[in-house]
């Protein structure tokens, strides 16, 4: 069976060839003209002038937009209707787009945006925490609040205190193909946009208003990105719109892609963060109560700005169980790009806030961080295990045509169902661990989570016993310390940190997900749904769920773009969810055809559909094989559909954002890491030198793409608290707005020896195939690196560093000057 | 417009183009070749990279800052031609899919053409050959696992260039492309407005980045007469041609300190392309060679017409954006000593590999007897030219070779140097590092531990 197998991506021999295409290697028709924006050189003003006749006159000009000449909708905002695609009388950041030049090329469009002439009349811009806290400037009326327990109390009673602050900065997403979309004008006012972008069913709804159309009238297409990390879950719109306007008014095809440095000025980067915090706790470090304040540059406009704080807020605890807590947040408006997706989605800057608090905790007791989080961790899983010992994760291969639930068998739960125990992380069947066994329960009440849901499945305690193990981890700290005794100059550091994630969209009902599955007659198969390709291996895991249903090789399953005319009403593919919403939905649709096929043979050979199998390229219809081409074409000839749709909702979903209540997630997904790093006292320069993770991505449905996933997020964390860092100047430029500036992590900057495991073990909730999302979780596990630079520093020194990140060789070396005292 | 011949993928190809067109602008837009990608338009992601083969052999390259007129008489190889003319897979594609090394697979195709290169080259050291391509899925560590097991496979016989080809077809060489120093000098005497382009990792970005037309140009690479390396009994001449690859060749047996500074200088590709001259003749105050060559003492050859003069190269810094060089006038080469035993150089940078230094030191003390007797101490980042410490180096000169002089003389640096903040680095920061560094220096040279590349978990 297909499922659970190493398999390479389904386009990886494209890539390695340069066969792959992206949208700007689509061959564009004849006359297809080419986008640029002008954009506002000031951060924060009125537009009193504007004089766009050079650039009208330059080479190769065609038409030159204004908002004035939008036919319908100016907006291009995911959420608010506050970001309009030209700008309208005022501008909010260096960079906005204020109009648009349509040329002849890529290169006149560029050449001629850059003639305009736009007189402002100039006010002094919001560009920090602290002034827009001074202006009040923020999204929503105040802070949000959510809180458990009675904190100032448990405050006041702990016998130890201490407060705090981390400063960590945003991150540019870098996706290596940026920003881009075609236009392709049909008949009858019909518009097909190929967009490089993570939510197709958004650019569609935004081009239909922006043309006056209904949906129907405009398809999106999305064979894959060059990565998108989020930044291609909203920022995609402005230039499908402006091209598909452009291709209205000119008639003709319309590409438009941004040049690096426009689209890093342009676009949303993660959001940056103040965290303050007050901490209780014992003499083992145990939390008794806790205060978080996060403070959050969102930028100009809304877009996704208040479901990454409520992500950042519902992460403040982490892995642990915070007995009292208040997190409050705040949402400040500022005149800066606005602040868009990023893996994660402000779970890593709300993780990264208690992983200061238990480093900073465990410094001043003098303990070794990895016990003060292993007596904080939320109480394990019953048995003391984190999750039901594996059991045949995934339904064997000769699964029955019989339709589940017909012979009260329920498909979907059957392998995790083996062992007879079953945990479930829904709300109905989950049970109470440790109540009477563990008198920590009595002290720290409920397992539950600051926002109210019970944490069923906890799987950190044994992830992390075997962790340590396998890194050495004692060993290794007693051997740092030593030779840090004999270096002056060269400090090294070790730091541990885990990931519990919460896997769902917060808004509820994107929680679903579609797909369509056609079986041609010579028995290969046609696969759609509603997810997209960025490199995270998504085609590919559902190309092994489909051809798992059918026994069938995954080559016999072809995967094509991703298009809103197969599938509609699509989530974005965010939230780490493709695989588990679009992965359900596939199996639906397979399993509704592979049950009209059993039912149909079986008719034919005068038996039942159990007696049908589908195995090994094979359909055994009682005593007779058939190729499951032959079985294909005889289901056709007895005219059965061989096509049909597939429909997927997560489960078990409660949330009310308001409250800070409810059950937001399906489930969590965990991990740990352990970093070491060396670093120069002398300049702050420092190496990872070895990284060891062990990751939970469920039953795996491929290995191979998860390590992927583990590998490359971590790194991609790492970076983003070490060499990343954007830097705005006080008018509000950004001034990394180039590779040549903003540094993300080069090949000499991965650990030299990196060591990934999965653990490997079936999710207890029912996901597809038991497996578990993998998209954002290690991302969080840089956070490790972090603090083992953190752990260097403190080498040097008494007093706790509080490192900020980016941890840059500036940063370092100042918190090394501040330990030494 | 003129024509321009080179080999594409092992076929003759001519080319009419403006000079400063871009490769992988006509590979893209002219001949369809999307392969080869485009990620940041400056040389700094290797997205376009391609194999470039000439006399001296196969490099990789970054195509978007390399102008047309520059592969005249060369050989150029793209992803589409590191597959077998039958879609036969090379070593590194194939391991590249068996070991996972493409997620999205927008950089792959230049990350092939750069493992691709190195292949060629029977490079082992893959952290250097790919520190010029940015990978932002997979963390880096399964495209190392692919190079690894490619490295054994025998090169393919497709990949083998035939220049010869060419043989008959390259024409006489364009009015932009001069193929001697006397033809330089002759058309810039009579075009001092004109610009030199050597390997256009700087003047790329001016077209790429600025938008700006280059009316008037000159490509230098033709000039094989500036391209020489002389190594005398007691001296090193570079021409100001040499690219950096080639300099760090010979620094890696003479000054190694020197070349392990330059492996960080830009990437493979940049380095490839770069030029030791252009670096000194841009003026920047941010760049990694003159700092190290002020320390070493080096004298600047300098012609125009048929007049030559020889500076020291401090000299030829005046200020910001400002060179003793008069319209019309071109560096030749440079000239340093063969042998310094006590030269350092110390690149500070947020990330370690490809990046502009935040501050760039080099230091060249001699001591004799337990005393300073001589020191060359230099940096770039710290002013608005590369420049000597002349102070410090005044408080270290005739005083005992110890810690105590190295504190004593830190107070110095401040009447050296007053350093900006910028995106880099705080003025502070760039301070208190400069001072460390010679703080670094005492400790390295008193047989201290200071290397960060020589701890290991």
């Amino acid at each position: 069976m297909s499922v659970a197998k190493p398999l390479p991506h389904d386009s990886a021999p494209l890539h390695v060839t340069g066969q792959a295409r992206y949208i700007d290697d689509i061959p564009t028709p004849a006359g297809t003209l080419h986008l640029a924006f002008g954009l506002s050189t000031v951060a924060r003003g009125t537009i009193i002038g504007v004089d766009l006749s050079a650039v009208r006159a330059a080479t190769g000009v065609v038409a030159v937009l204004t908002a004035a000449d939008l036919p319908f909708a100016n907006d291009v905002s995911p959420s608010n209707h506050d970001e309009p695609l030209l700008a309208t009388g005022t501008v909010h950041y260096i960079g906005q787009p204020i109009f648009c030049v349509v040329a002849t090329s890529h290169l006149s469009a560029r050449k001629a945006a850059r003639l305009g002439k736009i007189d402002y009349a100039e006010e002094t811009p919001i560009l920090t925490i602290e002034a827009a806290l001074a202006a009040n400037s923020r999204f929503e009326d105040g802070p949000r609040i959510w809180s458990k327990g009675d904190v100032d109390a448990a405050l006041t009673r702990a016998p130890h205190r201490l407060q705090g602050r981390i400063e960590m900065g945003g991150q540019e997403h870098f996706y290596l193909e940026g920003q881009a979309a075609l236009a392709l004008p049909q008949e009858g006012g019909d518009m097909i946009v190929h967009s490089s972008t993570q939510h197709p069913t958004e650019i569609q709804h935004k081009v239909a208003e922006a043309l006056g159309l209904p949906m129907n009238a405009v398809r999106c297409e999305v064979r894959r990105m060059g990565g998108g990390f989020g930044g291609k879950e909203s920022q995609g719109n402005a230039l499908a719109v402006a091209c598909a306007v452009a291709a209205r008014l000119t008639g003709k095809p319309c590409k438009m892609r941004y040049d690096r440095d426009d689209d890093m000025i342009i676009t949303g980067k993660r959001h940056d963060f103040r965290i303050d915090y007050d901490v209780g706790y014992d003499d083992r470090g145990r939390v008794q109560g806790i205060e978080f304040t996060q403070y959050t540059r969102c930028g100009w406009a809304m877009d996704l700005s208040l479901p990454v704080a409520d992500r950042a807020m519902l992460h403040a605890d982490n892995a642990y169980l915070l007995p009292h807590a208040r997190i409050t947040s705040h949402r400040l408006k500022t005149n800066t790009q606005s602040a868009t997706a990023y893996r994660g989605f402000g779970g890593p800057q709300g993780v990264l806030g208690v992983e200061r608090v238990m480093d900073h905790v465990a410094h001043a007791l003098g303990l070794d961080p990895v016990q003060v989080r292993q007596v904080n961790y939320y109480r394990a899983a019953e048995g003391g295990l984190s999750a039901p010992h594996r059991p045949a994760a995934s339904p064997p291969e000769d699964i029955s045509g019989t339709k589940a639930g017909q012979d009260g068998q329920d498909m979907t739960s059957r392998g995790a169902a083996g062992g007879g125990q079953r945990i479930s992380s829904g709300t109905g069947g989950a049970r109470r661990f440790g109540a009477e066994h563990s008198p920590q329960a009595e002290d720290y009440g409920p397992n539950t989570t600051p926002y109210g849901m019970e944490v069923t499945d906890f799987a950190l305690h044994a992830m992390t016993d075997r962790l340590l193990a396998s890194c050495d981890y004692a060993a290794r700290r007693a051997a740092i310390a030593e030779w840090n005794a004999a270096n002056p100059i060269l400090k090294r550091g070790i730091g541990f940190s885990p990931v519990k994630f919460g896997i769902s969209f917060t808004l509820t009902h994107l929680n679903q997900a579609g797909a369509l599955v056609h079986v041609y007659q010579d028995g290969s198969i046609h696969l759609n749904h509603g997810g997209t390709e960025m490199g995270q291996g998504l085609f590919q895991k559902v190309a092994q769920v489909a051809a798992s249903r059918f026994g069938v090789d995954v080559s016999a399953v072809k995967i094509t773009a991703t298009d809103t005319g197969k599938v509609p009403n699509t989530s974005a593919t965010a939230a780490s969810s493709g695989s588990d919403l679009n992965g359900m939905a596939v199996q639906a649709a397979c399993d509704t055809i592979r049950d009209r096929m059993a039912a149909c043979l079986a008719d034919l050979a005068q038996t039942t559909p159990d007696k049908v199998r589908f195995a090994e390229g094979r359909v055994h219809v009682g005593a007779e094989v058939l190729s499951f081409a032959e079985a294909a074409a005889r289901v056709y000839v007895n005219r059965v559909s061989l096509s049909a749709t597939g429909f997927y909702k997560t489960p078990d979903l409660s949330w009310d954002r308001i409250r800070g209540q409810g059950r937001p997630f399906y489930y969590f997904a965990h991990g740990a890491a352990v970093t070491e790093v060396v670093i120069d006292t002398l300049t702050g320069e420092n190496r990872i030198l070895r990284t060891d993770i062990l990751h939970d991505a469920g039953a795996s449905l491929n290995p191979a793409l998860d390590i992927g996933q583990v590998e490359g997020g971590y790194v991609q964390g790492a970076g983003w608290l070490t060499t990343e860092e954007l830097v705005w100047d006080d008018k509000g430029r950004l001034r990394t707005h180039a590779p040549s500036t903003y540094k993300i992590p080069a090949v000499s900057d991965r650990p030299p020896v990196f060591n990934v495991a999965l653990w490997d073990q079936a999710n207890p909730a029912a996901t597809v195939y038991r497996s578990k999302a993998v998209g954002e979780p290690p991302f969080m596990l840089g956070i490790s690196a972090l603090l083992a630079l953190s752990d260097a520093v403190a080498a040097c020194g008494p007093a706790y560093p509080a490192l900020d990140a980016p941890a840059t060789p500036e940063r370092i070396l100042t918190a090394v000057q501040k330990v030494r005292g | 417009m003129t024509e321009i011949t080179f080999l594409l993928n092992g076929e003759t190809v001519q080319v009419s183009a403006p000079p400063t067109t871009t490769l992988l602008d006509w590979l893209r837009d002219g001949r369809g070749l999307t392969g080869t990608k485009e990620g940041c338009n400056e040389g700094d992601c290797g997205a376009c990279t391609v194999i470039v083969t000439d006399d001296l052999g196969a490099k990789a390259l970054n195509a978007c800052i390399l102008f047309l007129p520059q592969l005249h008489g060369k050989a150029v190889r793209t992803v589409e031609g590191i597959s077998g003319p039958a879609g036969q897979m090379h070593p590194v594609q194939q391991a590249m899919v068996d070991h996972h090394g493409s997620q999205c697979g927008f950089c792959t195709p230049g990350f092939i053409a750069s493992m691709a290169a190195g292949h060629l080259q029977g490079r082992t050291d893959h952290d250097v050959v790919l520190a010029g391509n940015l990978c932002r899925c997979t963390g880096y560590a399964p495209i190392i696992r692919a190079a690894k097991a490619a490295e054994e496979a025998d090169v393919p016989e497709w990949m083998e260039e035939y220049l010869s080809k060419l043989d008959g077809t390259v024409g006489s060489h364009p009015p932009y492309a001069p193929e001697s120093a006397d033809d330089l000098a002759a058309w810039y005497a009579a075009n001092p407005d004109g610009t030199l382009i050597a390997g256009a990792t700087d003047v790329g970005l001016w077209v790429t980045k600025q938008l700006r037309e280059l009316p008037k140009v000159a490509f230098l690479n033709r000039c094989a007469d500036l391209r020489g390396i002389e190594i005398g009994a007691d001296t090193i001449t570079f021409g100001a041609m040499a690219t950096m690859t080639e300099v760090e060749g010979v620094l890696d047996h003479n000054h190694p300190s020197y070349a392990a500074m330059v492996r960080r200088y830009g990437s493979e590709q940049v380095r490839g392309a770069a030029t030791i001259g252009g670096n000194i003749a841009n003026g920047s105050p941010i760049g990694d060679n003159p700092p190290a060559l002020i320390a070493l003492g080096a004298t600047l050859h300098l012609r125009k017409g048929d007049l030559r003069r020889d500076l020291p190269l401090e000299a030829f810094f005046i200020d910001y954006g400002k060179q003793d060089r008069a319209p019309g006038e071109f560096v030749t080469g440079v000239t340093i000593p063969k042998s310094a035993p006590g030269l350092r150089c110390y690149k500070l940078s947020k990330r370690f590999d490809q990046d502009i230094s935040a501050v760039c030191g080099a230091f060249d003390i001699s001591v004799q007897d337990g005393k300073v007797q001589a020191a060359r101490i230099a940096f770039g980042g710290m002013a608005g030219i590369p420049k000597r410490a002349s102070a410090v180096e005044v408080a270290l000169i005739g005083q005992p070779w110890t810690e105590a002089t190295v504190e004593a003389a830190l107070p110095a640096f401040a009447a050296d140097f007053q350093p900006l903040s910028d995106m880099r680095a705080s003025a502070a920061y760039r301070l208190t590092t400069a001072q460390n560094m010679l703080r670094r220096y005492f400790a390295e040279m008193t047989g201290q531990a200071t290397d960060l590349m020589q701890v290991s978990a």
